[in-house]
C-alpha cells in the first residue's frame, strides 16, 4: 500500500510536461524546433510566444502527441510517451484540455453538445453532466446560444465554446492556441480571467499567443520560440 | 460582453432565483459521426435490394425444401410389385402369391393388387378405349403402402419373389427418391450459397461505405480523439449509425419480399382451377411459405442489420489502427 501512495505522490509532483533535447521536422523539411529542453510544472501558468511561424502550434501538437518528435524525449505527467499504448494515450488526453486556433467545433452538434463532448466520449450519462455544462455555458455567456450549431455563431462565440469544451473536464493541463486571436481586447481580458481561475483550481495552463498586450496583463513565465529554439523568461 | 458572469469559485454558485430554468431535454441525440444523408440513403437502398434478393433466394429454397419433403415421403411410402404375364404360368396365382409374401413383410401397412380390369384401365390413356386387352400381355401391379417412417428391409421379399414368382419385380423407388433428393438438395444448396453471397456483398458495401464515411469525417474523428474518445468508442458510434441504416434497409427489403410472397400466393390461388395452376402447385406446393419461411426472411433481415453494424465497427477499428 505504501508503495502505491509513494508512486502516487511521485506522479503528482512530476512535471505535467517534460521535454529533453526534442527536435521535430515535418517530412523531409528542416527542423522546425530543435534542442527543446523545458518543463511545465503542475499548477503553473505560462505563455508560449514567438512570431508567427515560430512553431508554437507545433510545440502544442507535440504535447498533444499528434506530432511525433524526430528526436529527444517527451514525458507527460511523469510518463515517457515514446512507447505508450493507445489506451494510455486516451487516458493522457483525458487529462488535457485543448483550445485549437481554429476551434475545431463539430458543426453538426449544438453548442451544448460540443461543450459536453469530452464527458460524452467518456461514456457518462447525459443527466449526470447536464447542469454542469449549462452552468459553464452561461458562465462564458453562451447561455442563449446552446441550441445553436457552430456555423451560426460569431467568431468570439465559437472561441468561447471551444474554451468551454476544454474547461468542462477540469483538465490537469490546459493548452490554448491563440485563444484571444478572434476577439476584441475587452473580451480577451475576460477570457484570460477564465484561464487564471482555472489555474487557481489546480490546472497547469499554457497559452500560445503573439499578442503582447495580452501577455503584459500578467507577470508570468514566458516560453519564447525563435529560430527553432526555446528561450525562457522567468 | 458585460453580461459575462463572475468567475466561478471552486464551488459552483447556488442556482439564483432569476435564472432561466433548464430546458427539459437539451439532447438532440445527434449522432457523433455524421453520415451524410445522401450516402446513407444510397447504402440503405443497396442493403434493401440485397436483403430482398437474399430473402427471395431463401424463400425459394424453403419452398423447395418443404415440397420435396412431401414428395419424398409420399413416394417413399409406396412400393410397387409388377407381375409380368408369362404364358406358362397362371397370372392370378402369381399375383396372389406375391400379395401373400408382401403381407408377411414387416413395416408394410397395406397391400392392394390391381385387378385385371383396373390394370387395363391404367393403360387406357395411352392405348384408348375399346381395345381388346385379352391379346395383350398386360402386367399386373401390386401397391404396398408402408407404415409411416418405416424403412423395411426388402431383401428377403425380393429373394422370395425371385424364387416363388419368377415374373415379379419389386420397385421401391429408391432411385427416384435419391434423384429427387439430390435435385432438391442441390436447389436448396444453391439457394443457401446465394444467400451467403448476397450477405457477403452487403458486408462489402458496408465496408466501402464505412471507409468513405471515415475518410469524410477525418476531422471529426481527430477531434473525438483529442477530447478523449477511445478507438473503441468511435468504432461503437459508427457501428450504431450503420446498424440503424442497415436495419432500415433490410426491413424495407424483407418487407418487399414478404409482400411479393403474399401477392404470389393470391395469384396462384386464383390460378388453381386452371391446368397450369395444377402444374405449378405440383412443383411448388401452394406457394404459401409457412411460418418457417417468414421466420427465415425476418432472420435474414436481422442478420443483414447485425452484419452491417459489426462490419462497420471492424472496418473502423482496422482504419484507426492503420492510421494511428
Ligand atoms: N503540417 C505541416 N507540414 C509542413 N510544415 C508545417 C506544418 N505545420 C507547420 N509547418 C511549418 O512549421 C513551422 C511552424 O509552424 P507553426 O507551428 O504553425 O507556427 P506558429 O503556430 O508559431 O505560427 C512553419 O514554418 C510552418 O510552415
Ligand atoms: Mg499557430
Amino acid at each position: 500500500m505504501k508503495a502505491f501512495y509513494d508512486n502516487d505522490d511521485d506522479e503528482s509532483m512530476a512535471p505535467a510536461v517534460h521535454f529533453e533535447n526534442v527536435g521535430v521536422r515535418y517530412g523531409m523539411g528542416p527542423e522546425v524546433l530543435r534542442d527543446l529542453t523545458f518543463s511545465i510544472e503542475p499548477h503553473s501558468f505560462q505563455f508560449l510566444t514567438g512570431p508567427s511561424g515560430a512553431g508554437k502550434t507545433t510545440l502544442l501538437r507535440l504535447i498533444l502527441l499528434s506530432v511525433k518528435p524526430t528526436r529527444g524525449l517527451i514525458s507527460l505527467f511523469g510518463e515517457d510517451v515514446s512507447r505508450i499504448s493507445k489506451d494510455e494515450l486516451t487516458d493522457l488526453r483525458r487529462r488535457m484540455g485543448v483550445v485549437f486556433q481554429d476551434f475545431r467545433l463539430l458543426d453538426h452538434l449544438t453548442t451544448y453538445e460540443n461543450v459536453a463532448l469530452p464527458l460524452r466520449v467518456q461514456g457518462k450519462e447525459e443527466a449526470s453532466y447536464r447542469n454542469e455544462v449549462v452552468e459553464l455555458l452561461r458562465w462564458v455567456g453562451l447561455g442563449d446560444r446552446m441550441h445553436m450549431l457552430p456555423p451560426v455563431l460569431s467568431g468570439g462565440e465559437k472561441q468561447r465554446a471551444a474554451i468551454a469544451r476544454a474547461l468542462i473536464v477540469r483538465p490537469d493541463l490546459l493548452l490554448a492556441d491563440e485563444p484571444t486571436g478572434n476577439v476584441d481586447p475587452s473580451l480577451a481580458r475576460r477570457l484570460l480571467r477564465l484561464f487564471i481561475e482555472l489555474n487557481r483550481l489546480g490546472t497547469s495552463v499554457v497559452i500560445a499567443t503573439h499578442d503582447f498586450s495580452l501577455m503584459d496583463q500578467l507577470n508570468v513565465r514566458r516560453l519564447v520560440l525563435g529560430d527553432g529554439q526555446l528561450h525562457i523568461d522567468e | 460582453m458585460s453580461d459575462l458572469p463572475p468567475p466561478r469559485s471552486s464551488k459552483p454558485p447556488p442556482q439564483q432565483q432569476g435564472q432561466r430554468p433548464l430546458p427539459a431535454s437539451l439532447r438532440r441525440n445527434a449522432p457523433l459521426v455524421p453520415v451524410d444523408s445522401a450516402g446513407g440513403r444510397a447504402l440503405a437502398a443497396v442493403i434493401a435490394i440485397l436483403t430482398f434478393l437474399a430473402a427471395l433466394c431463401a424463400g425459394g429454397a424453403e419452398l423447395v425444401a418443404t415440397s420435396s419433403e412431401q414428395w419424398r415421403s409420399d413416394i417413399a411410402r409406396e412400393v410397387t410389385i409388377q407381375v409380368r404375364p408369362n404364358a406358362q404360368r397362371a397370372i392370378q396365382a402369381d399375383v396372389d402369391r406375391a400379395v401373400a409374401l408382401a403381407r408377411q413383410t414387416p413395416g408394410v401397412q397395406d397391400v392392394q393388387a390391381f385387378t385385371r380390369e383396373e390394370s387395363e384401365r391404367l393403360l387406357e390413356p395411352w392405348l384408348g378405349t375399346g381395345l381388346d386387352f385379352d391379346d395383350l400381355p398386360v402386367p399386373r401391379l401390386i401397391v404396398l403402402k408402408l407404415e409411416a417412417r418405416a424403412r423395411p428391409d426388402f431383401g428377403p421379399l425380393r429373394q422370395a419373389l425371385k424364387e416363388q414368382v419368377p415374373g415379379a419385380t419389386l420397385d421401391d423407388h429408391a432411385l427416384w427418391v435419391s434423384r429427387l433428393s439430390t435435385m432438391a438438395n442441390t436447389i436448396i444448396g444453391i439457394g443457401a450459397a446465394l444467400v451467403v453471397l448476397v450477405l457477403v456483398a452487403a458486408g462489402l458495401a458496408v465496408t466501402f461505405a464505412t471507409r468513405g464515411a471515415m475518410a469524410g469525417n477525418r476531422d471529426v474523428v481527430e477531434v473525438l480523439h483529442f477530447v478523449g474518445a477511445s478507438d473503441d468508442f468511435i468504432a461503437r458510434e459508427f457501428q450504431r449509425r450503420f446498424f440503424k441504416l442497415g436495419l432500415r434497409g433490410s426491413a424495407a427489403g424483407a418487407g418487399a419480399a414478404l409482400l411479393l410472397t403474399v401477392l404470389l400466393g393470391f395469384v396462384t390461388r386464383s390460378w388453381r382451377a386452371s391446368p397450369a395452376g395444377d402444374q405449378i402447385e405440383a412443383l411448388f406446393g401452394t406457394f404459401s411459405i409457412g411460418w418457417r419461411g417468414y421466420a427465415i426472411v425476418v432472420l435474414i433481415a436481422l442478420a443483414v442489420a447485425v452484419i452491417t453494424g459489426i462490419v462497420s465497427r471492424l472496418t473502423v477499428r482496422r482504419f484507426l489502427n492503420g492510421n494511428g
